[in-house]
């Protein structure tokens, strides 16, 4: 038997707020989604230019050669507002920490094989540096971007990188591997594996084109580590000693899942604004990839010697893939 | 048996580790072109490493604590709106509190997140860019659970839907646009010292405790527990301000000055936006918490002087304008009212005349003032009511080329004289509401005779609807500032004989009566 319990009801004056019935044509209720992004950066009369670049706005469409009819275009098909990511990001390092914990209390961590100790030692412990600096890229994206479609998702997504190095840097506390990071950051600094990685972020660190600096990063680069990193180097190391190492990466390899769909969208959105866009894009793609597999050449060798470039080529074909999928030509 | 012991991370070191260690000094870029903006404001910072981290939090430990209170916070404004919260409230005036909130408030904190992240992205430091970009995505988190809780009004209420088209616009929301604009278009430093110093540490309490306390007074669960929830976020920011200002100090004496004078500047141009704040707890709020007088002594007078003696070790010595708002205190919230009530065709909330028994509580708050300067005002604008003449001023105001007041406030000293500055800039004439103002403006003159007055702009043609023709032969400007505004008709006037007060008897009758 169902109850039909009863409220008052009152009839409402309006569904939404002016800006977002325009926006959707109608007059109807909008997400939490809509009503915490759409249309909320100021566009018009501003009261003083920058005084660290008085040649633009404070908000300025052109600090970027992509245009878009509407910036809003660029929105995240996660539908991430603040209360949704941090629920999303707090369900994800709850189970990620119970896994530290069970390798922990398991012994599996600090028992860990000394030849797969020595892999994470060398590979992955350096990353905490590439994820820093993702960090200092996507805040430079959340800071002079347009719209808060955009600016709101590389702020969350400036936080997860910083998430992820510290997940990294737990990994090596689990792993009763303390010094090693001191190693690995001296290796990031110095050893020549490195340094084509860290040129390149540096370069990416001094980009003045926030979205060209968006698909070098967010698309080009991650879309070649993570996969090569957490999906190949983790089966390897998985087929060696066990599934620990999924265990200890798990933050990563989610994260990563979820956030690929959030950047082939916004690449989709603005290629298909318009075909000058598509042409920006592809060449931005052609070259950022080029890059990314010169300086993620040597890495992948650390990782898996002599195999490491067909390795490399197998994550190069599900990048172009996803440019394809987006509808951008290389 | 070769056994390895465990090394042990004590608390500091372990956070160490998870932040600044991080990071590393670039050497295939130099430094100062991965971090432009560090040097141009004159502040001199050699080393980076002292910075003391105002707080320790992880970014586990961060989304845990985040998204319990997130969970919390949209259980109960769920169930606010289901059960028709709105209609609990004291009475249908304070919903217009509300929309002078929605209008002037999360538009601010929105730039406070993206100044946050452009600081986060300027600091040189790991620290303190660790501290900024978390406290970037706070203020994400609180404009948007500050629209998520007004959301629901809106579908009963007029004056509340067009608040994104008109943060830019409206003529009284410009003296908060300014400021932040002013904050963001200043160096790194400058803006820590503005919104990270200023706003958050000196002059929050005064802007949180009329809000959250005067939405939890008047019956409104769903602004007071979004209020409540970001109350340690805030914990975290005000100590981040401070550390900032500290860190500076302790850099190097060349500082000081510079600090200093931003300040004075900004406690100013804070204490000119918060009027209207004042204006709100003793004309607004039906149930009143306490007057803006004992606030700003409490919150203002009080705690800043301990404040300012904490950081007299470093030199630094009370804002200048400190005996100023003294004086005002007893001043700005009644002619602040008396701006907005001659002004009913031109804001997108209701004003009304205070109650006999309001008239008596503003007495005995303002012993000093009311009697003497404002209560003969209200009792003449009262008769005038009665007898159908409800006064309405339609020209445009003046406004101050600074904190964009509209000039309205005393001579120091002598409360029946309004108070106006100026000065020549380049052959050009600036006006100000008040030495701090003038000064501000002759300190950096090219920044402000930038400065965007929408009632002066709009008599320049400026302010007008889209497709409006400003070279018609019968084109008059301003004359269709509510299609600019897009600005309800039903949203203006005044309170008494409005949509809001009629829908509001009707329906919180038929929710309690059969």
């Amino acid at each position: 038997m169902s109850m039909d319990l009863r409220t008052i009801t009152i009839e409402p004056l309006r569904q939404t707020f002016g800006h977002l019935a325009r926006r959707m044509g109608a007059d109807k209720p909008a997400s939490r989604y809509m009503e915490g992004t759409m249309d909320l950066q100021p566009v018009e009369n501003y009261h003083y230019r920058p005084t660290w670049d008085p040649s633009h706005d404070i908000f300025d469409p052109t600090r970027t050669r992509v245009t878009m009819k509407d910036w809003y275009a660029l929105k995240d098909p996660r539908q991430f507002f603040y209360g949704a990511w941090t629920l999303a990001r707090g369900r994800m390092q709850e189970t990620a920490t119970a896994d530290f914990d069970l390798a922990e209390e398991m012994g599996l961590a600090a028992g860990y094989p000394a030849d797969g100790k020595a892999v994470v030692n060398q590979v992955l412990l350096p990353l905490r540096h590439v994820a820093w600096g993702s960090n200092i890229n996507n805040s430079y994206i959340a800071a002079y971007s347009y719209g808060i479609a955009i600016s709101q998702a590389t702020a969350y997504a400036c936080m997860d990188q910083l998430g992820i190095a510290q997940f990294i840097t737990r990994l090596a506390i689990s792993l009763d591997e303390i010094d090693a990071l001191a190693e690995a950051k001296q290796a990031w600094l110095k050893a020549p594996a490195w340094q084509g990685l860290r040129h390149y972020i540096e370069d990416q660190m001094v980009m003045d084109d926030w979205f060209e600096l968006f698909v070098a990063q967010n698309f080009a680069l991650e879309g070649l580590l993570f996969p090569l990193i957490y999906d190949k180097l983790n089966d390897r190391l998985n087929a060696a000693h066990g599934p620990v190492m999924t265990l200890l990466t798990r933050f990563q390899r989610e994260w990563y899942a979820e956030n690929v769909k959030w950047v082939d969208a916004v690449l989709k959105a603005a290629a298909a604004d318009n075909p000058a866009n598509k042409a920006l894009l592809g060449e931005w793609i052609r070259a950022a990839r080029q890059r990314s597999i010169e300086v993620l050449t040597p890495v992948a060798e650390l990782g898996f010697g002599a195999e490491g470039a067909a390795v490399l080529d197998e994550v190069v074909q599900q990048l172009d893939a996803r440019a394809a999928k987006a509808g951008i030509p290389l | 048996m070769d056994m390895k012991v465990a090394k042990k991370l004590g608390l500091k070191e372990r956070y160490t580790m998870m932040t600044r260690d991080l990071a590393w000094d670039t050497t295939f870029q130099p430094m100062d072109k991965v971090f432009p903006q560090v040097g141009y404001e004159g502040i001199k910072i050699h080393d980076w490493d002292k910075w003391e981290d105002p707080f320790r939090l992880t970014m586990d430990a961060y989304w845990k604590y985040q998204a319990e209170k997130e969970r919390k916070l949209y259980a109960i404004l769920d169930a606010f709106n289901q059960n028709n919260g709105h209609l609990s409230v004291t009475d249908a005036r304070y919903i217009n509190v509300l929309k002078l909130f929605l209008g002037s408030t999360p538009p601010l904190e929105l730039m406070a997140a993206r100044g946050f992240s452009m600081v986060a992205r300027q600091m040189v430091g790991a620290g303190p860019r660790v501290a900024c970009m978390m406290q970037s995505v706070d203020e994400y988190r609180h404009f948007q659970t500050q629209i998520h809780s007004i959301s629901n009004y809106n579908r009963f209420y007029n004056g509340l839907d067009e608040f994104a088209h008109q943060q830019s616009r409206m003529w009284y929301l410009s003296d908060g646009k300014s400021f932040f604009d002013d904050a963001i278009t200043a160096g790194p430093f400058e803006f820590m010292v503005a919104i990270g110093f200023a706003f958050e540490y000196v002059l929050t309490n005064i802007l949180f405790v009329p809000f959250i306390s005067g939405a939890a007074y008047n019956g409104d669960m769903a602004a007071m527990t979004v209020g409540f929830s970001a109350q340690s976020d805030e914990a975290r920011h005000m100590t981040l301000g401070l550390e900032c200002i500290k860190f500076m100090l302790e850099q190097d004496p060349d500082n000081l000055p510079i600090v200093q004078r931003w300040i004075d500047k900004w406690t100013w141009r804070g204490t000119r936006k918060l009027a209207s704040v004042g204006m709100m707890m003793d004309y607004m709020l039906p149930k009143r918490i306490m007057s803006f007088k004992e606030a700003w002594e409490i919150y203002f007078e009080q705690n800043g002087t301990a404040l300012f003696t904490d950081l007299a070790r470093y030199g630094i010595k009370v804002p200048k304008c400190f005996e100023q708002t003294i004086e005002e205190k007893e001043h700005i919230t009644h002619q602040s009212w008396i701006g907005f009530y001659m002004k009913p065709d031109a804001t997108p909330f209701h004003t009304w005349m205070p109650q006999p028994e309001e008239l008596d509580w503003l007495s005995e708050k303002y012993p000093n003032t009311f009697d003497k300067y404002y209560r003969p005002v209200y009792e003449y604008w009262i008769e005038q009511e009665k007898a159908g003449n409800r006064f309405n001023n339609k020209t445009q105001p003046m406004n101050c080329q600074v904190c964009v007041s509209t000039i309205k406030f005393n001579e120091p000293g002598d409360p029946m004289e309004m108070c106006f500055r100026e000065t020549e800039y380049k052959g050009e004439k600036f006006h100000f509401c008040s030495d701090h103002c003038k000064e501000i403006f002759e300190d950096e003159p090219e920044k402000y005779v930038q400065t965007f007055i929408s009632s002066h702009a709009a008599l320049q043609g400026k302010c007008e609807p889209e497709g409006t023709d400003v070279n018609a032969h019968d084109y008059r400007p301003g004359a269709r500032m509510h299609a600019y505004w897009r600005m309800d008709k039903r949203a203006s006037g005044d309170f008494n004989g409005s949509e809001d007060q009629k829908n509001f008897a009707k329906w919180r009758a038929q929710a309690t009566r059969n």
